[in-house]
């Protein structure tokens, strides 16, 4: 036995596949006749053959049930809010945030009862400029206390930290948008944990007066769920849905750039990270600079970072990415960039 | 029962002063008492004719989720790449499974029917799954309300098919640690004939012990089983009707035989626990071919001695109180052939079909046999020998017994 095992380790090796491998190539024909009722009953990579050893056996069986947030929808969703002007010129910025409970989806057929912002997990992206007025009326419909805690620069009384929202009041937060970035808000109210695992996060962008490269942009919160409350996820996913993204690739155009607004709020298992293939990202911590980067293909982050990744992808096809911790990818938080060529008018 | 005993007017009797309301001078006592019997049934049954129909009314109707049970019997691996997972809803609703996930990773899967699983109802779930030969794997049901079932394949391999090479296999597993034994101790029989009264009093305490140690152990055995077994069967109340009604049908049946009064043979005694010994058997080749094909044990040659070692002195306790009779090698082989072949049934239905609720079931038979035939032989005991069970030599074969089955089972892993 120990002296086989390298061999076949080496033969695995050869074969250039991930862990899951291992038994499955032997039994790959074995399991060949399964193939079509494979497909029939879950179709989770757009018509490929369900192979043994493939990734493809490694996914959440179904599809979401109508009504749900949809995540391929959330990706490049966000609220610029109610644009108006102050006197003194400056741009105002209204958004309204309702905190309530609701039962979503986590993975097909998984319910978990989640508290949320607008009905959302996770809350909408909120997004202004460097400068901005930002005013955020905010009622708690929940059974439970909540607030609103930004990441930014802001007064103490803004800070969602102190004042706690009792269920059917309303508060108002107000504050100059800086730095700009990519932030977070969460609620504040204790027991955090479960006030964040429960669903009570989304993002905060605030963009450089002078913005960004032009690019597909993508908002990818990293997020996870204690389904059965025993303080251990079950459910790993970026932007709530266990294996949305690699049932529902992302296109992605080839040669132009995309960008990927990533933030951790998993609860519990508090480092994750994310790795992309068949490419390296330009990595600006918190979008807080310009120029400041790193080139990778992985970062990881500790709860409540966040980080902006840029890249362009120079060859077409599916590429996966996923968290770089195996348990979480096989838990559910791995996806699919679809990469194909830019249509030419 | 009672009633045919005592007849109806007797009952009606009774009836009439423990129940002032009955109309005592009914012209048809029977029929009145049948419906004064039938009442409260009825109106139980329309009851929860009304519940089902409209549902329970007020406080009943609770605003948190149902408590889901669900309960994995058993995990079978077909073939290399595939598992089988067993399930059954035990729970007072029904229970949806939405995903699964094998040693932390959520993997395709086909359920055998619907997804909901009702109260009482069986799926099997098909996992395609690279399971790893010799290793332990987790497999976890998610419920759709996030709920999670969780169960470990201690040692992956593949579940034994209940083909020629392997009813064979588990046939000679059985002769092994219970046939052979049992009539290794019958050997002991010319012997035993050659020990004097004084003696045979000793070895037939020393069977007592044997059939104590037996019994406490498939009583454990049962109760062990009974915690895996589906809520909705009750474990608990599958082993109280094993233990106490078996003993009770066997005294009916004994009684009903012989009559009240007269005092049980040699020979009967014997088959009693040849019987009790071949019901605890029966729970231990279960236990046995559901370890092995599963892969709790390793059935090497350590366990073997160590059964035969066990379960031998299971012979010598059949032949103690016939020791003085002059039985024919036949009855000799047929009482053996009772105490030992259930452990090949026993060990072929583990193998095969492993159930907790039916290994509960059998071990609370066993042990509720044993209780039936510790009481004949501690009658039998007051009859014949002076001081009974508590003479200093028979409490020396007592606790002989008992330590024999402590020694020897020292070499029965697990």
């Amino acid at each position: 036995m120990s002296k086989d095992s390298p061999l076949s380790r080496r033969a695995l090796l050869k074969a250039g596949a991930l862990g899951t491998v291992a038994a499955g190539g032997a039994a790959a024909l074995r399991t060949l006749h399964g193939v079509a009722e494979a497909q029939q009953r879950v179709d989770t990579t757009g018509g490929r053959a369900v192979v043994h050893g493939s990734h493809d056996a490694m996914v959440a069986v179904g599809e979401l049930s109508p009504g749900q947030l949809d995540p391929t929808v959330f990706l490049t969703q966000f609220d610029y809010g109610t644009v108006s002007r102050l006197p003194n010129g400056q741009t105002l910025r209204e958004y309204r945030v309702v905190a309530e409970d609701r039962e979503i989806e986590v993975a097909p057929g998984v319910f978990y009862p989640a508290w949320t912002y607008n009905g959302q997990v996770p809350g909408p992206t909120i997004r202004c400029t460097e400068g901005d007025r930002v005013r955020i009326h905010f009622t708690n419909k929940g059974a439970h206390i909540h607030s609103i805690h930004f990441h930014g620069i802001h007064p103490a009384n803004m800070d969602g930290a102190f004042e706690m929202i009792p269920p059917g009041e309303s508060y108002v937060y107000e504050f100059d948008a800086e730095p700009f970035g990519l932030h977070l808000y969460h609620c504040h109210t204790v027991p955090i944990k479960r006030h964040i695992h429960k669903g009570l996060y989304g993002a905060f962008i605030i963009d450089p007066k002078e913005g960004r490269p032009p690019a597909t942009e993508l908002v990818m919160v990293m997020n996870a769920f204690d389904t059965n409350f025993d303080n251990e996820n079950e459910i790993y996913a970026v932007n709530t849905v266990a294996f949305h993204y690699q049932k529902h690739p992302i296109p992605v155009k080839l040669g132009e750039l995309t960008r990927v607004y990533l933030i951790n709020i998993t609860e519990f298992d508090l480092i994750n990270s994310m790795h992309i293939h068949g490419n390296m990202f330009r990595l600006y911590r918190t979008g807080t600079s310009l120029t400041n980067y790193e080139w990778t293909d992985i970062v990881t982050m500790g709860q409540g970072e966040r980080a902006v990744l840029e890249f362009t992808y120079k060859y077409p096809g599916q590429f996966m990415f996923h968290a770089h911790q195996s348990e979480f990818a096989e838990l559910g938080w791995s996806g699919i960039f679809r990469v194909e060529e830019p249509v030419r008018a | 029962m009672r009633e045919n005993v005592e007849g109806p007017g007797a009952a009606g009797r009774a009836e009439g002063a423990a129940f002032p309301y009955s109309a005592p001078s009914a012209p048809s006592a029977s029929g009145n008492r049948l419906l004064l019997g039938l009442a409260p049934l009825a109106l139980l049954a329309l009851l929860v004719f009304a519940f089902l129909k409209v549902g329970p009314l007020g406080v009943f109707r609770a605003a948190f989720p149902p408590v889901e049970e669900l309960t994995i019997e058993r995990v079978t691996l077909p073939k290399a790449g595939e598992m089988v997972v067993h399930v059954v809803n035990g729970g007072p609703e029904a229970v949806t499974v939405a995903q699964v996930q094998v040693d932390d990773a959520s993997w395709l899967h086909y359920v055998d029917g619907e997804r909901t699983i009702g109260r009482l109802e069986r799926r099997s779930i098909r996992i395609p799954y690279p399971w790893v030969e010799g290793e332990p794997h987790v497999v976890r049901l998610i419920t759709s309300t996030g709920l999670t079932f969780d169960t470990t394949i201690e040692v992956a391999t593949t579940t034994p098919r209940a083909d020629a090479r392997y009813l064979t296999t588990f046939a000679l597993l059985g002769v092994y640690v219970g046939v052979i034994p049992v009539f290794l101790g019958l050997l002991w029989f010319p012997f035993l004939r050659t020990a004097s009264r004084r003696w045979l009093d000793f070895f037939l305490a020393l069977t007592v012990g044997l059939l104590i140690f037996l019994g406490v152990d498939a009583f454990a055995e049962a109760l062990e089983t009974a915690t895996r077994v589906a809520g909705a069967f009750q474990g608990l109340g599958v082993v109280l009707l094993g233990v106490l009604g078996t003993p009770l049908a066997l005294a009916a049946i004994a009684h009903r035989k012989r009559g009240a009064g007269k005092g049980t043979s040699a020979f009967h005694v014997a088959l009693l626990i040849a019987i009790g010994i071949g019901l605890h058997n029966l729970g231990e080749g279960l236990a046995i071919g559901a370890a092995y094909s599963t892969g709790a044990i390793a059935l090497g040659t350590f366990l073997i001695i160590g059964f035969l070692l066990h379960n031998t002195t299971e012979g010598l306790g059949i032949l103690a109180p016939i020791a003085t009779e002059r039985p024919s090698v036949g009855r000799l082989v047929m009482l053996g052939a009772i105490a030992g072949v259930p452990t090949v049934l026993g060990a072929w239905i583990g193998a095969f079909t492993y159930s907790p609720l039916w290994t509960t079931l059998f071990f609370a038979i066993g042990a509720g046999a044993i209780v039936q035939v510790v009481w004949e032989l501690v009658k039998l005991f007051a009859r014949r020998s002076e001081g009974g069970l508590t003479a200093p030599l028979n409490v020396a074969g007592l606790m002989a017994g008992l330590l024999i089955m402590y020694v020897t089972g020292l070499l029965v892993p697990a």
